[in-house]
């Protein structure tokens, strides 16, 4: 092509100059490092290509340690979800005073992010062997957490102290998809002879059914990759991937990076198919939107 | 007896009465319009009858069974709403079906009455669309179908053209109105917008603080207002003092030239001064053979309307609007230049409260 006289002066373009930190943030703290696990997980540890890290993979300890992380995603969203959904239901719908919306809101705000060592630890002291409530449970109505089974660190523990932070999460995230609900969608179904339950059935939930997927995918996630709560609740006695993969690149002598590396590429995988499962499943259900 | 009836129905809300002891009867396949300015009350009227509010006060019946206490659902009421309000995640055909689904109607009796209710509405080859594939007029067609699927009683039309443009909205009323007499179905309208309750009700209901302040067919209501209020909301009005010379015969002075009003006698005593009022209409442009009084006025402003020319003008110490039809071989008045008007006593409103 020709080059025009003059030539056209090379323009710089400011619009992007915004969103710069957050790329740079991006690509040095998402990309690269991705980059680097899928790479280091094909790697033996002077550089030459492998697939031994993901045939390593394949043991007992490993194998159990991602089925109990995919059991305790799995249960932590779904129970987060429904018991979240019921919360946040009964603040839009349930004819609660105005007062209860903000400071449940403002907790949730709150409770969604308290995780980590002050989470394990407020829970050790309220159900702990020697917590608050687990004494005062057995002092006051003779009832033993521990005799009957309950143990904070155990699966089920691990579950509990989780939902203390999907719950909330689930309600910070419904609340307003709740509040998308047209009154005349309500109206109109009352007014043609539907009842309550035949609302909920065939509009109200298949309305929201890409909001509470995408909100079962996020508490997945979020609960997959949760690793500070569960290390400090649980210490690494805890068969989970999160704490097997921080005990691989923690950079202890008996570490094997790479074998970490491959179970991080594990982690992304699974994470990967939850949410083409969740892109699938919205764009199936989202098929009336524009 | 009467199809529907509303007999003294009270509404509060906190403090607020928002319905005042309202009655009304209406008969079968009748067209009736709640024509009022926001916060009258005609919504919360509308919202009792559909068994969305319970009445403080009064009792609702249909077709002589007492609705008052029975729930939304068990009224067999067909209702359209303003934003539409079909269900986005499901066709037109679906959305259509969905008030005889839920009584349980057999899937070979859902289609052929989705396909008589799309006929109806002229939308035949839309049923497998979703609502957002549609215009806001043909969304509200649909709303219509959806209304009339399961056959209801009574059809309540709650402000259904306010969200059209003005063409679908001239367009769409004529069709709601057509299909109303086709079928026969006892129907309730609730709106603000004059022209249109007057171009498609049986009988009006003006509303003014969650009273009923008239009620009439709408050439009664335009042309005999009772009250003020009525005579302001419904078209426009020219007001002015007249001074009582004949209280038994109805003679009263404007100008210095004597008017005889339709109302005689006069409540008023001789020398008194009354407010009367006259539709744009009535003032009429020339010396006319028919007028019992000719005034001179300044034309202020002209506006041509197309079929109308509506002038603003100066007349016996008041502003005035009058109106005219055009006529392509005579131009409208200029703003400025003097016009005889002629007026005549029987076209005289006397307003009352």
């Amino acid at each position: 092509m020709p080059k025009q006289p003059g030539g056209q002066r090379l323009r710089l373009p400011l619009e992007w100059l915004g969103i710069l930190p957050f790329m740079i943030f991006a690509v040095l703290f998402l990309i690269l490092p991705t980059m680097k696990i899928v790479i280091g997980a094909f790697q033996t540890a002077d550089g030459s290509f492998t697939l031994q890290n993901l045939i390593d993979l394949n043991t007992d300890s490993i194998r159990s340690a991602y089925w109990t992380s995919l059991k305790l995603s799995f249960v932590t969203a779904l129970l987060g979800c429904a018991i979240g959904f019921a919360m946040a239901a009964a603040v839009v719908f349930g004819g609660l005073p105005k007062g209860v919306r903000n400071p449940l809101v403002t907790f949730s705000g709150v409770a969604s992010n308290f995780a980590g060592v002050p989470l394990a630890f407020a829970f050790i002291a309220t159900l702990g062997p020697v917590g608050l409530v687990t004494v005062w449970l057995r002092t006051e109505f003779g009832i033993n957490l521990r005799a009957m089974g309950f143990n904070l660190l155990s699966f089920w523990g691990l579950v509990i102290t989780y939902l203390f932070f999907q719950i909330p999460l689930m309600i910070l995230i419904i609340i307003p998809a709740l509040d998308g609900l047209k009154r005349e969608w309500r109206e109109a179904a009352a007014v043609l002879g539907a009842t309550g339950a035949q609302y909920w059935r065939m509009v109200a939930l298949p309305i929201l059914f890409p909001s509470l997927l995408g909100t079962f995918a996020l508490l997945f996630a979020n609960a997959f990759g949760a690793v500070a709560t569960a290390f400090a609740l649980t210490g690494p006695q805890l068969n989970i991937v999160p704490i097997k993969l921080f005990a691989q690149i923690r950079g202890d002598v008996l570490g094997n990076p790479n074998l970490g590396y491959a179970l991080a590429f594990g982690m992304i995988v699974i994470t990967a198919l939850a949410n083409f499962l969740y892109i699938w499943l919205r764009v199936r259900s989202e098929r009336w939107l524009k | 007896m009467s199809f529907l009836t509303m007999t003294h129905l009270e509404k509060i809300f906190g403090q607020n009465r928002v319905v005042k002891d309202f009655s009304l009867s209406v008969e079968k396949g009748e067209f009736i319009s709640l024509l009022g300015p926001s916060g009258c009350g005609k919504t919360t009227v509308l919202r009792m009858v559909a068994g969305f509010e319970s009445p403080s006060a009064g009792g609702i019946t249909i077709d002589g069974k007492d609705v008052t206490g029975l729930k939304a659902n068990s009224r067999n009421i067909g209702m359209m709403f303003q934003a539409y309000a079909l269900f986005p995640n499901m066709t037109v055909a679906d959305n259509v079906a969905f008030g005889l689904k839920v009584k349980g109607a057999p899937k070979a009796e859902r289609d052929a009455r989705v396909a008589e209710m799309l006929a109806l509405i002229g939308l035949a080859d839309l049923g497998g669309r979703f609502p957002f594939q549609l215009s806001g007029g043909q969304q509200q067609r649909v709303a219509l179908a959806r209304a009339l699927a399961p056959r209801p009683s009574v059809l309540l039309l709650d402000e259904p053209l306010s969200a059209l443009d003005a063409k679908v909205r001239v367009s769409l009323r004529n069709q709601i109105r057509q299909i109303q007499q086709e079928l026969g179905i006892t129907t309730i309208f609730v709106t603000h917008d004059q022209e249109e309750a007057m171009s498609i009700s049986d009988r009006i209901v003006v509303m003014n603080g969650g009273v009923a302040d008239q009620v009439g067919a709408p050439f009664e209501i335009y042309n005999r207002p009772r009250t003020r209020f009525v005579a302001n909301f419904v078209g426009t009005l020219n007001t002015f003092e007249v001074e009582v010379a004949d209280p038994a015969s109805g003679r009263v002075m404007l100008a210095g030239q004597g008017l005889t009003l339709p109302d005689a006698p006069l409540a008023a005593r001789a020398g008194e001064t009354l407010s009367v009022a006259l539709r744009p209409e009535a003032l009429r442009l020339g010396r006319l053979p028919d007028a019992e009084a000719l005034l001179t006025a300044k034309v202020t402003d002209v506006h041509f309307m197309g079929s109308v020319i509506r002038l603003k003008a100066d007349l016996a110490g008041a502003a005035v609007s009058l109106d005219t039809f055009n006529r392509p071989d005579t131009p409208p008045p200029v703003v400025g230049s003097e016009v005889e008007v002629s007026l005549s006593g029987r076209d005289f409103i006397l307003l009352q409260a």
